[in-house]
């Protein structure tokens, strides 16, 4: 029997009607298309009065199948999904052609993007009459949930759920939780002391019934699927006992060996072997650095085990693992600071006076090395002007395209700050002044007032060699000044640089676990841009903070609370349903040869060794086809995506609508082979 | 029976019961014993690898007719033709007009000349598979018309050589390695067709550390072998740089039609290269063949 094929074509306003003659195109498919027997234009489909004219042919007409010419699946195709479903029709027996996306936004040519719209349309209703009905499988929900990375997105995420009552294992690989807003010393625009807003939440996260902190710890796989995944966490030896341990801070105080921090203190402070990164750190437990405690290069030493009043010093602990079940995952995995030597010309790391930002910061901070004075490399002299180079690494073609999006106004705080602190001349050197955030143009016009100096052009040079009197022995600012159109040449004591935020040295690394998708610079990809930008690709992994693309504290809270209601949502709906959209292995034609068993990103395909065959768990499965591709023997097929109904759609979008349209002829032509 | 054209043109349609059709179609004759047996026989079975997908002759279609005589009758070095002589389909001699079937540009394969009722996949076929669509045939247990009769697995099913994960960092020939003895072949850096090849000859290559050519075709179902074995050896290439990956498949695999295409490419979906011989076979080519 015949399928009875309904086609709806989409004006979308003047979206697609503008440039597609859509009720040509209605009529057209409506004569010329096989078993097509209702073919209508509507002004939106979307629309509840459009989605009612599907329900109604459907009952009335008794349509099986159904095609939408509208927008990308991407944004309605649930819509009209529902729409079958409340008609009674299989949600999986409905295809949208993407006239706006793929057509009328594309093609100038009005007469051209009528005729490719008919081929797209042509394509569905190829395809529609060979789709299958499927069916989505109910999973239960897991309640708990991991957050990987304990800064303050990832402290915001815990918190949210913990308070809510939700069980969460808040995983953070350094010693103590925090992250780089623990390094900082006042936060923009307002200018509240980073300390005194962040201590009282990692103090909450770490007395809090619901978080399970494991700090020095790193999720070492991870394997389920949405409302089911197990992960195995690796706990990194502090060579401390962590039950008997009180924090008392002995041992720190004892240990005769002293080591540059080039972690907390951005390599401005030192630290001992036995440490915890600052005296705040949560859980208040310290670490050994193995690699420099004296103890085990010289197998001497150990004043920390014999002042620790609770015998908590352990050599001979190792890395311990443990396996916990979530239901959810939200990866808050924060930055890495660009690394200012790889722009030569700026001096980092060859003139002592240049600064990066991270420097300034612990410089800044009053618990830092300086204890908050603003001084040069060598300890004592203040200076007595300061150059703030904007966009280190950012908006640079030849490092980082993007813009880090919070240099502008960490670079307005530092110049507040020097101003407050000393009485040098504070001279900002930007490209644009980026300030779009409440308050933050307010806190620009502030340091404008303040007497801070503007300089609208990208640095050269900073170099100490003079060329000019007044340049002896101070560090020269070369910039073209573009609002003037001159170049300057600016001798000052300091130079601090803005680095870019740059994804994580191993985010690639940690997407490919998690399976998730990185951009091209290396952030984590939303689900959507705008009307999704905490979901991923992969349900059940959510996404917060920096780790998602660069962004400001509030930001990142809001993201790490929007994560969290996002996973709340989940844990009260208590189950998911899970896309019937999945590869399936055909035990029979499978030989067991192996090709597909490790391309899949999800990790959803074993070998059974006992049966010499491959299987799929549909569970993990997200349908992405590359095993159906891959398969030599064709022993694996994708639900929805079959050769006959891909084969099928090919055959609609080759279809020459010049022709007349006679999908019969066409047949006979592509059977034809030269004699 | 006797296979004398004018006998069987003088048969009743329908009368032969089983013709087992052996062989590509590259001619006007075969062409025409292809219709002629169709008409005359109740179930026509594409026999083999040459009749199914065209095997080795189809490998001709990466190129044409005019070609193929240039080499022939030309190019090659054993060639002494001083006077030009290529064959002619007419030729008037004393004795009376002499004919030759016409020579098409292109092989086809039986089913893509007349209506095949199945297909018995081979270089050659295996007794096994023969006897299994004899007895099938002769007591009327058949699949549906246009079935291929054989094993729906592929070779490796049958192939005793150990595997596992595949991450192949190049493509060796035959003669560059010596194989271990134990390990799959194709995770040796092989090229063995065995993963995309339908099972049929109990693996006897690879397990004789000879890498499977694909003398018996695609598994069920597959539209195009090379297509198969190409998306598949892709996806296993242990690389990541695209260079690296660009070099790993030009030194490895310097005849891509010739090895995933050995025995299918008239069958196949590419069925030839792009045409640029001259088009068709004169009118009634085929009708006036015998």
């Amino acid at each position: 029997m015949s399928e009875k094929v309904g086609v709806y074509i989409c004006h979308c306003g003047t979206n697609i009607a503008g440039v597609v003659d859509v009720e040509a195109v209605a009529k057209w498919a409506g004569k010329e298309l096989e078993n097509v027997v209702i073919s209508r234009d509507y002004k939106f489909m979307c629309s509840s009065l459009g989605q009612e004219m599907i329900e109604g042919d459907i009952t009335k007409e008794g349509l099986t199948r159904v095609v939408v010419a509208a927008c990308s699946p991407h944004l309605h195709e649930k819509t009209f999904r529902r729409a079958c479903a409340n008609a009674g029709l299989n949600p999986y027996l409905c295809q949208m052609a993407s006239i706006r996306e793929q057509v009328s936004w594309v093609v100038e040519d009005k007469e051209a993007a009528t005729e490719k719209a008919k081929a797209m349309i042509a394509a569905a209703v190829n395809r529609v009459q060979l789709h299958e009905e499927l069916e989505p499988t109910v999973v239960p929900v897991n309640p708990n949930t991991i957050v990987v990375g304990a800064g303050i997105a990832g402290i915001q995420a815990s918190l949210e759920l913990a308070d809510a009552g939700h069980v969460v294992y808040l995983v953070e690989r350094e010693p103590s939780i925090g992250g780089h807003m623990a390094q900082f010393d006042k936060t923009f625009p307002t200018l509240d002391c980073a300390a005194c807003i962040l201590t009282p939440k990692m103090s909450d996260v770490g007395a809090h019934p619901n978080i399970n902190l494991l700090s020095y710890s790193e999720v070492e796989e991870i394997s389920g699927y949405v409302g089911n995944f197990t992960a195995r966490i690796k706990k990194k030896t502090r060579y401390v006992n962590e039950e008997a341990c009180t924090g008392c801070g002995i041992c720190i105080e004892k240990c005769p060996k002293r080591v540059l921090d080039d972690v907390f203190e951005a390599g401005l402070g030192m630290r001992k072997a036995i440490y915890r990164p600052f005296p705040q750190a949560v859980p208040n437990i310290p670490v050994i650095d193995r690699e420099n405690c004296i103890y085990y290069k010289t197998g001497k030493c150990k004043a920390c085990q014999l002042f620790c009043p609770t015998e908590a010093i352990a050599f001979e602990q190792e890395d311990t693992y443990i396996d916990i079940n979530v239901g959810n995952v939200i990866l808050a995995t924060g930055f890495d600071l660009f690394d200012c030597k790889t722009i030569p010309q700026y001096g980092y790391g060859r003139l002592a006076n240049v600064f990066t930002s991270l420097e300034f910061e612990r410089m800044c901070n009053a618990t830092g090395p300086t204890e908050g004075k603003i001084v040069l490399r060598d300890g004592v002299t203040e200076p007595k002007s300061v150059v703030i180079v904007h966009c280190v690494g950012s908006r640079d073609q030849r490092f980082n395209p993007y813009c880090s999006s919070i240099c502008c106004m960490a670079a307005l705080k530092f110049g507040h700050l020097v101003m407050e602190r000393t009485d040098a001349e504070v001279y900002s050197c930007y490209i644009d002044m980026r300030t779009p955030s409440k308050g933050y143009e307010e806190f620009y016009n502030r340091l404008l007032e303040e007497g801070m100096h503007f300089i609208r052009g990208k640095v050269a040079e900073v170099t100490d060699a003079p060329r000019f009197p007044g340049e002896e022995s101070k560090l020269i600012v070369q910039v073209e000044d573009t609002l003037i159109g001159k170049q300057r040449r600016i001798p000052v004591d300091m130079v601090v640089l803005m680095a870019a935020l740059q994804p994580r040295y191993d985010a690639r690394d940690v997407g490919l676990k998690f399976g998730i998708s990185c951009s091209m610079e290396g952030w984590f990809t939303e689900r959507h841009p705008k009307l999704d930008p905490v979901a991923t690709m992969t349900e059940g992994i959510f996404i917060a903070g920096v780790a998602q693309g660069p962004k400001d504290i509030p930001a990142a809270v809001g993201q790490g609370a929007a994560a969290a209601a996002r996973v709340q949502g989940m844990i009260t709906a208590g189950e998911v349903l899970i896309e019937p959209i999945v590869a399936t292995i055909h035990e029979e034609k499978c030989s067991g040869c192996r090709i597909c068993n490790t391309l899949c990103p999800f990790n959803a395909i074993e070998f059974l060794e006992d049966k010499e065959v491959s299987y799929i768990n549909a569970a993990l499965c997200k349908g992405c086809g590359t095993c159906v591709a891959a398969c030599p023997a064709q022993a694996i097929t994708g639900a929805h995506y079959s050769n006959e109904q891909i084969f099928a759609e090919i055959e609609g979008i080759l279809f020459d609508v010049t022709s007349g349209g006679d999908l019969k002829a066409l047949r006979a032509e592509q059977e034809r082979v030269p004699a | 029976m006797d296979g004398k054209v004018r006998s069987i043109e003088k048969m009743e349609d329908k009368s032969i019961d089983l013709c087992l059709f052996n062989g590509a179609i590259r001619t006007s004759e075969q062409e025409y014993m292809a219709k002629l047996l169709r008409q005359k026989s109740k179930t026509l079975v594409a026999f083999g690898s040459c009749a199914q997908e065209g095997c080795i002759p189809g490998l001709a279609n990466v190129t044409n007719r005019d070609e193929i005589f240039h080499t022939a009758y030309f190019d090659t070095p054993s060639t002494v033709n001083p006077e030009g002589v290529v064959p002619l389909t007419e030729y008037e001699a004393d004795e009376g007009m002499l004919t030759l079937p016409y020579f098409y540009n292109t092989v086809k394969t039986l089913g893509q000349t007349v209506d095949v009722d199945y297909y018995i996949p081979g270089c050659p076929p295996e007794a096994d598979d023969i006897w299994d669509a004899l007895v099938a045939i002769l007591e009327g247990k058949l699949p549906p018309p246009g079935s291929v009769i054989g094993k729906h697995t592929t070779v490796c099913d049958q192939c005793d050589m150990i595997r596992s994960e595949k991450k192949i960092k190049g493509f060796k020939r035959t003669w560059e390695v010596i194989p271990d003895g134990k390990t799959c072949l194709l995770e040796q850096g092989i090229l063995c067709m065995g993963i995309a090849t339908r099972a049929a000859c109990g693996g006897m290559c690879p397990k004789v550390n000879s890498p499977c050519i694909g003398c018996h075709g695609p598994n069920e179902g597959v539209k195009d072998i090379g297509a198969r074995m190409m998306t598949a050896l892709a996806s296993v290439i242990d690389s990541n740089d695209p260079e690296e990956i660009e070099r790993i498949i030009r030194e490895g695999i310097p005849d891509p039609v010739g090895s995933f295409y050995k025995f299918n490419l008239a069958g196949s979906m590419l069925r030839r290269s792009a045409f640029t011989g001259s088009e068709s076979a004169p009118s009634g080519a085929a009708a006036e063949t015998a």
